[in-house]
């Protein structure tokens, strides 16, 4: 690890300032950052620690119906707020889905949005990644790459998102709230995370010394609660990154679907939010057939990268899971196994 | 440069003076306190043996900065017992041949006292599992591991324990 200057400000704006200066960073749990940092992968020289800052702790209803999450609620918290749960279910199972408890109990939302990529090349400083420097190639593409993106990557980078938080929450229409130098902007998180292109060295729309102050999920969001679910495909059982994960959530009315979400995760270098799928389930009866159509819809643009033309039919399979899954309505409680495939679908064929 | 930190480890106040910003809590209670307890295995969040409870809660001290945690409430392995006796997650490890090589033990006993003190499990041999997956061990045993923590639990329900944290 690089030696690192250290201060700890104490409002959003001594904050911003801090960061602003180059070579900084902000520190949350660190649960990402001192990983990277002992693999010498990042090397920032001065560490601007966010993790006590007044004002970014609450989960907070908004009067217009919107709910607000402050940007260093840790994952363990959000995910066992009673309210929260009841009306946000698939994010709560897809929090409970990733990592551990003890990275849970301490990863924060703001860390969980912006914790980079798990490709190995990246992780690795003998190896070129263009993400890591910029113009130096990528390993990935002719190297170990099963685990890498089917949609919206680029020859300068296939690497993917890791965050299973963001999937349902893009597919709720989140907004991530940033206060920055330049004052305080909002942004969908469909469009927070960037696609690799030409500049896969760019992440994400901040700019430097922008922070994270909050998530919100608008108005309307929880109506979706009564049929949302997370899937997540794992190498093992628990404990691992998704090799493709799916957030479905189906607004009901008599026998049709009025309205649906879909979003699909580890496909991309961001959540991936299915537009084309949610258009063909709008209207539909909640039958396998529709749910397949969906499913293929959300892939129609997918290509491998590599060794990875697998990961297109698995996704399609675990977003018609998914589906039918929400379909069957949310449990209860979350299940044992929060967001695993291999649970039987209430009343339907294992394999449908 | 230096920084001066204040933690309670264990009930008792100790004040470090860090001439480094980089020290991990993990280092630091096992470099500078000498609670060599807490183990390092990975050093990165991948295996739970460097688990403690910090301000009550688990976490991996491997990827917690020391000096972020400034005022914080440290538990170790070393704080669990008292006056003598095992803490009953120790007592049930034991009596449940929940180890083998025990590097892993301090890390998954700890684990175990936060997962009872989270009471999102239950007594669900499954939700434990899921609970405890946090904490992996070579010699792989599991099996006196969900026991021990179920039955820690019980008796920690019984007896009315109070958590150490
Ligand atoms: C072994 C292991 C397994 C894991 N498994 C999973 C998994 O299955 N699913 C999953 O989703 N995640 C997984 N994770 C990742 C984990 O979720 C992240 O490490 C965590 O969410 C990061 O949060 P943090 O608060 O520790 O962030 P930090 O590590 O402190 O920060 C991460 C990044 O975000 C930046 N940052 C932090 N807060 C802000 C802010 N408010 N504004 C702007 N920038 C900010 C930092 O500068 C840094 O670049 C795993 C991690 C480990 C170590
Ligand atoms: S896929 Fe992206 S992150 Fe991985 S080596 Fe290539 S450029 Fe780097
Ligand atoms: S040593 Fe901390 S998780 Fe392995
Ligand atoms: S007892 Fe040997 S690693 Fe768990």
């Amino acid at each position: 690890m690089n030696r690192f200057d250290y201060l700890r400000p104490s409002t959003v704006a001594e904050a911003v300032a801090a960061a602003s200066v180059p070579g900084s960073a902000y520190l949350a749990a660190g649960t990402n950052l001192l990983d990277l940092m002992k693999g010498g992968v990042v090397r920032p020289e001065r560490l601007v620690d966010v993790s006590r800052l007044p004002g970014l702790d609450g989960i907070e209803a908004l009067p217009d119906g919107a709910l607000r999450i402050g940007a260093r609620v840790r994952n363990a918290d959000l995910a066992h707020d009673r309210d929260f749960a009841r009306r946000f279910p698939a994010v709560a199972e897809a929090l409970l889905s990733g990592a551990s408890a003890q990275l849970r109990n301490a990863a924060t939302v703001g860390g969980n949005l912006l914790q980079r990529t798990r490709c190995a090349y990246f992780y690795d400083p003998a190896s070129a990644c263009n993400k890591r420097e910029p113009g130096a190639g990528c390993d990935a593409l002719e190297g170990e790459n099963r685990l890498h993106a089917v949609l919206g990557w680029s020859e300068r980078c296939i690497a993917t998102h890791p965050s299973d938080f963001c999937v349902p929450l893009v597919a709720l229409g989140a907004i991530v709230e940033i206060e920055g130098p330049a004052g305080r902007r909002e942004v969908p998180l469909e469009e927070f995370h960037l696609l690799p292109g030409e500049t896969p060295e760019r992440e994400s729309v901040l700019a430097p010394g922008e922070l994270v102050v909050a998530l919100r999920l608008p108005p309307g969001a929880d109506a979706f609660a009564a049929h949302a679910r997370y899937v997540k495909l794992r190498e093992r059982t628990s404990y691992a990154f998704a090799v493709v994960s799916a957030a479905a959530m189906l607004r009901m009315e008599g026998g049709t679907i009025a309205e649906a979400r879909l979003a699909l995760g580890g496909v991309a270098l961001k959540p991936w939010r299915a537009r084309e799928a949610e258009a063909v389930l709008a209207g539909a009866r909640p039958e396998a057939a529709t749910f397949r159509r969906a499913a293929e819809a959300a892939l129609e643009g997918a290509r491998p990268s590599g060794e990875n033309g697998f990961k297109i039919e698995l996704a399609r399979r675990i977003a018609a899971r998914a589906l039918a899954l929400a379909a069957a309505g949310t449990p209860e409680r979350i299940p044992a196994l929060p967001a695993s495939p291999m649970a039987p679908v209430s009343g339907g064929a294992l394999h449908g | 440069m230096s920084w001066s930190i204040t933690l309670t480890v264990n009930g008792e106040p100790r004040r470090v003076e860090l001439d480094d910003p980089r020290v991990t809590l993990l280092d630091l209670l096992r470099e500078r306190l000498d609670l060599t307890g807490s183990k390092k295995g990975c050093d990165r969040g991948q295996c739970g043996a460097c688990t403690v409870l910090l301000d009550g809660r688990r976490v991996n001290s491997c990827l917690a900065l020391a000096i972020s945690h400034d005022g914080a409430e440290v538990v170790t392995i070393e704080g669990l017992a008292r006056d003598g006796a095992l803490h009953p997650v120790q007592a049930a490890f034991i009596e449940h041949d929940a180890f083998q090589c025990g590097y892993c033990t301090p890390g998954q006993i700890m684990s175990a006292v936060g997962l009872i003190g989270e009471g999102q499990a239950g007594d669900d041999p499954e939700r434990v599992r899921e609970g405890m997956s946090g904490n992996l061990c070579r010699c792989a045993a599991y099996k006196g591991i969900t026991e021990a923590v179920l039955e820690a639990q019980r008796r920690m329900g019984q007896d009315g324990w109070e958590e150490a944290a």
